[in-house]
């Protein structure tokens, strides 16, 4: 039987998996949206393309699975660029379908045409414009495949209307043949038994988790060898959660918001196995001073991440679980050639020592303090929760306080830094996870770039909690002008600000303030028994910093503490 | 140092500004592109020309390797190769210089493809520094236009041992 395109396409989704979408419509698309009441899948109407990127984000990032959003030709396809850009960044498996002007018009400046094809090329993994309904299966197919296998990805396919009412018979590709894409998976074996080599021969080792822990489900491998081979462990941001945060091993993040411990250990070791991280600026500070006296053992799925940034004494390309499971093997054959636990004792003695000389901390006034409120979160949750950011000083001390002992409970914008993703990213999270504790930890000036999302999670009863770390500044900005540019706050401080409890009112979600530290636990609790979506507005102190600070261009042991 | 590199790629839609935008975007250069169906049909080989110290040339194979639609790269330093390029040059000749012009075509071997009374077109084929040659040579007569093809490459059957 021939099938019109847009039913192809819904039949491909259910085909995939896809039980939910995220989307606005619009003219070219309004043929999927006639389509689509006839099928299961769930679709979810938010307030802003952006905000349904970012929720087929944070779907995508808390689930494992392909999140799918999709939106109309023209304004509703350029609103997709910010959350594309940012999942790109952080390498998140999403298939984002845009609805593009009739085939005949592209090229003519047609009403809402633009080539989303072209903006997006360099932010995706890849992206297509179907134009034949005869391609659209195996364009549909692949473009799953794309983005969820290697290194994963957001992939974009263009979908002009004329081809989503066109007919064509509908065959089910089963598999995808793609000669020019061939991801590898499996590792080296003699690069692995060099970095067991490493290993042996190392002093003062560390682990190094970056995102493609978290991604690849190779927590388990890393948490034996780590505990097995008695070797600390340290992390990216997009790391956090991939090695439990109350194990003694643990050093905490690194980079320039990172832990003392954590930054010295990295400058001071002598093998580091960096696993799916890619030595972003902000996790290396100034490069010629990073791990200097290290030999590093790089691996990651993508082979451009190795020699980048850094140079690589052992580059091991393949599936960080595959390699970490490999090295164990290799690892667990040849124990008895050291004694682990006592050769590295000296080098544990030191990192905890860092530890202890310089624990993350800040000074208590009376005040509200942004890192009491993160952990009095933490300690009402017991850490049972999923925890997305916006993106500033809130972002940071969410990542320094809260203790992520579980992979996926930390949805945050790395790469990007988008503020405004954590609204949005937590509702794609309620979605995956119905019955979850679900926190935005926000801050005053990233909220206001998704508030409107507000009517989409009140519409659908999402209990998800937005805790406003409210200090009346771009705060992040603030404290860069404060320490950089003597304190010259030129446009940060957030001026008139709505009366964020009334505007969750007004939407038909919960508010509540928090002025005074005594009320702070009690309200907390109050808002996360409620079965609503809460706005929690908590009057912070205005100036406070985010500390150790690694200033740009410096090596990462020159921090500036509390 | 200069990189040759034989880019095999799905001709398809947008696989040009693909790569383009790749060196664009990350601030490698492009000295010169060509694209060309091969035989296979479906099928297109772009030779690029490029520089750069090792660890960037590195990453400019990885990156392209890493593009969905590439199926192949090879660096041409790698092996041993056949490498041509071609340009046409219109350069003033009247009759006081044409013969000497000439001469310099006939050492070169050049084709005259074109003339007029003041100026002589020649068609010269060979690698980068031949042609680099001909060009500082023909300078001093006066060049009036040139059109130049960027360098396609082929590997030799016989590669050297150890190659
Ligand atoms: C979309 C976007 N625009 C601008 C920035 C630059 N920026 C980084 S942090 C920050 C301040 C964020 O303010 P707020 O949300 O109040 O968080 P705070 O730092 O105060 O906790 C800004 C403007 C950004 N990261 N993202
Ligand atoms: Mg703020």
């Amino acid at each position: 039987m021939e099938l019109n395109g847009a039913r192809i396409l819904l039949e491909c989704l259910k085909r995939e998996g896809v039980d939910i979408l995220f989307g606005y419509p619009g003219g070219a698309v309004i043929d999927i949206y006639d389509e689509l009441p006839r099928h299961e899948v769930r679709h979810i109407l938010v307030r802003h393309e952006q905000a349904a990127v970012h929720a087929a984000d944070g779907f995508a990032r808390a689930s494992g699975k392909v999140g799918v959003c999709l939106v109309t030709s023209g304004p509703g396809a350029t609103n997709t660029v910010t959350g594309i850009a940012t999942a790109y960044a952080d390498s998140i498996p999403m298939v984002v379908l845009t609805g593009q002007v009739p085939t005949p018009l592209i090229g003519n400046d047609a009403f809402q045409e633009v080539d989303i094809v072209g903006i997006t090329r360099p932010c995706t993994k890849h992206n297509y414009l179907v134009k034949d309904v005869r391609d659209l299966a195996r364009v549909l197919r692949q473009a799953f495949y794309l983005a969820r296998s290697g290194r994963p990805g957001p992939v974009l396919v263009d979908l002009p209307k004329d081809v989503m009412q066109a007919k064509t018979e509908f065959v089910w590709p089963e598999d995808v043949k793609l000669r020019s894409y061939n991801p590898t998976y499996r590792p080296n074996l003699n690069q692995l038994r060099r970095a067991v080599e490493a290993l042996i021969e190392a002093k003062r080792p560390l682990f190094f988790a970056g995102g493609g822990v978290v991604m690849s489900d190779a927590s388990e491998e890393l948490g034996w060898l780590a505990r097995t081979l008695s070797i600390p462990v340290t992390s990216t941001l997009m790391g956090l959660g991939a090695f439990p945060g109350d194990d003694p091993l643990w050093l905490g993040m690194i980079g320039m918001h990172g832990t003392y411990a954590g930054n010295k250990a990295v400058n001071n070791a002598d093998c580091i196995v960096a696993v799916g991280a890619r030595f972003d600026d902000r996790v290396t500070g100034r490069l010629s001073a990073f791990a200097s006296g290290a030999r590093i053992i790089h691996i990651d799925i993508d082979p451009t991440s190795i020699r980048k940034n850094v140079q690589v004494d052992i580059p091991v390309v393949g599936d960080c679980r595959k390699a970490l499971a490999g090295i164990r093997e290799i690892a667990t054959t040849r124990l008895a050639e050291k004694d682990w636990a006592t050769a590295h004792e000296p080098w544990l003695a030191q990192v905890s020592a860092w530890r202890t000389e310089q624990p993350l901390t800040y000074v208590k006034n009376g005040s509200i303090k942004p890192q009491q409120v993160v952990e009095t979160i933490f300690s009402i949750t017991r850490g049972d929760a999923i925890v997305t950011t916006e993106v500033g000083q809130n972002q940071m001390w969410t990542a320094q306080f809260f203790t992520f002992r579980k992979p996926r409970t930390l949805l945050t914008s790395g790469g990007l830094g988008t503020m405004g993703y954590g609204f949005p990213a937590a509702i794609g999270a309620q979605f995956a996870f119905p019955d979850k504790l679900v926190i935005d930890m926000a801050g005053d000036g990233s909220i206001q770039m998704n508030i409107q999302e507000l009517a989409t999670a009140v519409c659908n009863k999402l209990p998800i909690k937005i805790v406003i770390l409210n200090n009346g500044y771009l705060g992040m900005v603030r404290q860069w002008q404060e320490l950089f540019y003597q304190r010259n706050y030129c446009s940060t401080c957030m001026e008139a600000q709505p009366d964020f409890v009334k505007l969750a009112e007004a939407y038909g979600a919960e508010g509540y303030r928090i002025t005074e530290a005594g009320e702070l636990e009690s309200t907390l609790r109050a808002a996360f028994a409620s079965p609503h979506t809460a706005v929690i507005d908590v009057r912070v102190e205005r100036e406070e910093n985010v500390y150790p600070m690694v200033p740009a261009g410096a090596a990462l042991d020159e921090m500036l503490l509390v | 140092m200069r990189h040759v590199l034989s880019v095999l790629v799905e001709n398809e839609p947008g696989v040009l500004s693909r790569v383009a935008g790749l060196f664009s975007g990350r601030g490698f250069n492009i000295e010169s592109l060509n694209v060309a169906p091969t035989l296979e049909e479906g099928v297109s080989l772009m030779t690029i020309t490029t520089s750069g110290e090792e660890q960037i040339i590195e990453q400019i194979v990885k990156q392209l390797r890493k593009l969905v639609t590439v199926i192949k790269v090879v660096d041409f330093i790698d092996v041993s190769a056949v490498e041509r390029e071609m340009v046409m040059v219109k350069v003033q000749a009247d009759d006081a210089r044409r013969a000497e012009v000439l001469r310099i075509a006939d050492i070169f071997r050049c084709k005259v493809v074109d003339v007029s009374l003041n100026d002589l077109t020649l068609e010269a084929t060979g690698d980068h520094g031949k042609i680099q040659a001909i060009l500082s040579l023909l300078t001093r007569f006066g060049i009036k236009e040139i059109a130049r093809t960027g360098t396609v490459a082929m590997r030799r059957s016989m590669q050297p041992e150890n190659a």
